[in-house]
């Protein structure tokens, strides 16, 4: 008996790639921020590591033999695809476990699974990245591709908050750009909801930095990535602020143990956050989202 | 249509068996009629109906030698062909080097007996979901054989014919029977059914024994326990998501999981992994799971679905609305096995229509609609 499965709209090798695990091997442990660490990978096999490719904002399946599978998106250069960074903070039973990786470890990854941050649509306009806290980890590699291309966008600006200064990920590469980037065009941002006397930048909820941006409704295409209650208020400003909802693009979180729509925990009314996420238009969600435990 | 009587029937199990395959069929086990390994017709519940209501199933004797006198206990298909509990992968770590390797694809080749339409049609449902990702489910599901058995006794609960997935097998089997009194009719569904018939020795079916095989789906039709009202249920659920009636029945529900257990079509799964006690051995599993478990939804910043109430209704708007939006067809098809294992006999036919009938009871305030 042959099944008919033309139902789905994933091709077999997209699966095939996903389900298999790879072995990858740790080759750099970065402290981001608090209890927050970059993992940096290299896929073991020479084949598969010059084969794989991944978009910004997608999601891998970051394994320890023995312990368990969690999703992560990709925080590293979408351009340089050899050496694989993400980005996690140490929650619970499996990131806890990823917190002892120490370089030459072996871990496994699958994927990359999801649907990415849409960069070539903001082309043309002003592509405005809203993150907050471990957000900013799955915006990176959007804002590394709008940085290689620069010449696509007329403003490219990049709004980041976190709780304190210690919980701002990627510091000296934030404080760089708004130094140095600001020269090339990309306009930086920052902002923490408590301050300390170190911290240069502004003080407030990421929403705060909206005037300073002085945002063309107009001509503005918005990623955003945060917890859903970030979000949620930088979609009702950046709405009232006449952007289209169209035209802003959310990233959102569930529970994941597959990867390609058949384990069912991450279903978002009819979605499946990891094949028809991570990321999703605000018109797609917007009313889901509203939703108390859905 | 052909005639098979209890004989031939007695050697279609055994040409199944003597092909290699495993013989799956009904069979009672520890009070109910369970789907297990048989060696033959002395293992079918001859004899035997039940009795099936909300939160209810009994076995009664019939004082007759009908072999299929009632229409399914808790198992399905699904705990063969997507097993409870699979090996996915296993990794092993010699001398720093880390190995990891996809489980060997399964080698047994199931035939299963008996089967009723909505099992059946939950088979192909399954398919949508395991075929293209699952290389293990698509073996088995290929390699197997269907036999499917025509419902002539709806059980207390059932609504197939309101679903569109019964009593008549329509589609998804190799050959299908319908029990007479001394035989059985058959039709073959595939090319491979009609050459496994064609072994048997069965003869054609005369036209009064024709006319009563349609007579037994007909009166089974009849005689649905449970029927439900299927006209817009997406729309209706979809819009009746602040509805009342979820925390009526939220107050009822003990979210045990036993409903999403017995369905033939749920298929969430958890992947566990577990260790060897040297360290040296990894495996990675795949288990059934349910969405009425809090842990389900666990994310770190907390669970999305704490409450029993939002439990119910995600698993009850996937089964009736979002799964047509994912995969082209209803999640359910009529089998009422939710129904009679509910230990406190919750009705999915009765809080759908108690939805119906008080639709947008409770609207959510406009102004709040982004």
């Amino acid at each position: 008996m042959s099944l008919d499965v033309s139902a789905s709209a994933v091709s077999e090798a997209e699966i095939l790639a996903g389900v298999a695990p790879r072995v990858a091997t740790v080759r750099r442990v970065v402290q981001e921020a608090y209890e927050t660490y970059t993992y940096w990978l290299t896929l073991d096999d020479p084949v598969v590591r010059r084969a794989y490719r991944f978009e910004p904002g997608q999601i891998n399946m970051f394994g320890v033999v023995g312990v368990g599978e969690i999703p992560i998106s990709v925080s590293s250069d979408p351009a340089r695809p050899m050496r694989l960074a993400h980005t996690i903070r140490a929650t619970g039973r499996v990131t806890n476990v990823i917190k002892g990786l120490r370089p030459g470890d072996r871990v496994t990854l699958r994927g990359p699974f999801g649907r990415p941050w849409p960069v070539s649509a903001a082309r043309g306009g002003n592509l405005l990245v809203v993150a907050g806290g471990l957000g900013l980890a799955p915006a990176r590699p959007a804002i590394y591709r709008a940085i290689r291309d620069r010449g696509a966008f007329r403003r490219v600006i990049v709004l980041v908050g976190a709780r304190g200064p210690e919980h701002m990920l990627f510091r000296h590469e934030l404080d760089a750009w708004a130094q140095w980037l600001r020269f090339r065009g990309i306009e930086t941002h920052l902002t923490v909801d408590i301050a300390d006397d170190t911290w240069p930048y502004g003080e407030g909820v990421v929403t705060t930095l909206f005037p300073r941006a002085s945002i063309d409704p107009r001509v503005t295409t918005v990623f955003t990535c945060g917890p859903e209650i970030m979000m949620r208020f930088a979609v009702r400003d950046l709405l009232g602020l006449g952007v289209p909802a169209r035209r802003i693009w959310l990233s959102i979180e569930r529970n994941m143990h597959c990867g390609v729509k058949l384990c069912g925990h991450c279903q978002l009314g009819p979605y499946f956050v990891c094949a028809d996420g991570p990321i999703f238009r605000y018109d797609e969600i917007g009313e889901l989202m509203g939703v108390a435990e859905l | 249509m052909r005639f098979l009587d209890e004989e031939g029937f007695g050697r279609l199990m055994a040409l199944l068996a003597a092909r290699g395959y495993v013989v799956i069929g009904p069979t009672v086990r520890d009070g109910a009629i369970v789907l297990d390994r048989i060696d033959g017709a002395k293992d079918l519940p001859r004899g035997i109906r039940e009795a099936q209501g909300p939160g209810a199933y009994r076995l009664e004797a019939t004082g007759d030698h009908q072999l299929f006198a009632w229409s399914h206990g808790p198992d399905s298909a699904k705990r063969f062909l997507f097993p409870p509990r699979e090996v996915l992968s296993t990794a092993t770590r010699l001398e720093g080097e880390l190995r990891v390797d996809p489980a060997p694809l399964p080698e047994v080749r199931y035939a299963f007996v008996g089967l009723r339409s909505c099992d059946l049609h939950a088979i192909e449902v399954q398919d949508r979901v395991f075929a293209i990702a699952d290389p293990a489910y698509r073996k088995r599901r290929e390699e197997s054989f269907y036999v499917g058995v025509n419902c002539g006794h709806p059980g207390g609960t059932c609504f197939c014919d309101s679903m569109g997935t019964g009593p008549r097998c329509a589609a998804g089997f190799d050959l299908a029977l319908t029990e007479l009194g001394g035989g059985f009719t058959v039709e073959p569904g595939t090319a491979r059914g009609e050459e496994l018939l064609s072994e048997l020795g069965s003869r054609e079916a005369t036209g009064a024994e024709a006319a009563a095989a349609a007579a037994v789906t007909d009166g089974a039709r009849e005689r649905m326990g449970r029927r439900l009202e299927t006209d817009d249920l997406p729309g209706l659920l979809y819009r009746n998501r602040e509805h009342p009636r979820w925390d009526q029945v939220a107050s009822r529900c003990l979210t045990c999981t036993n409903c999403t257990m017995v369905c033939p079509t749920c298929f969430c799964n958890d992947v566990v992994d577990g260790i060897s006690l040297d360290g040296t051995e990894a495996t990675r599993t795949r288990e059934w799971a349910s969405c009425f478990s809090e842990e389900f939804s666990h994310m770190a910043p907390g669970d999305v679905r704490k409450s029993a109430r939002s439990r119910y209704r995600q698993w009850l708007t996937h089964k009736f609305a979002s799964w047509i939006d994912q995969f082209g067809t209803s999640g359910c098809v009529g089998c009422g096995r939710c129904i009679t294992w509910c230990p406190v006999g919750i009705d999915v036919t009765e809080e759908i229509a108690a939805i119906r009938v008080t639709d947008g009871e409770v609207a959510v305030a406009e102004e709040v609609v982004a």
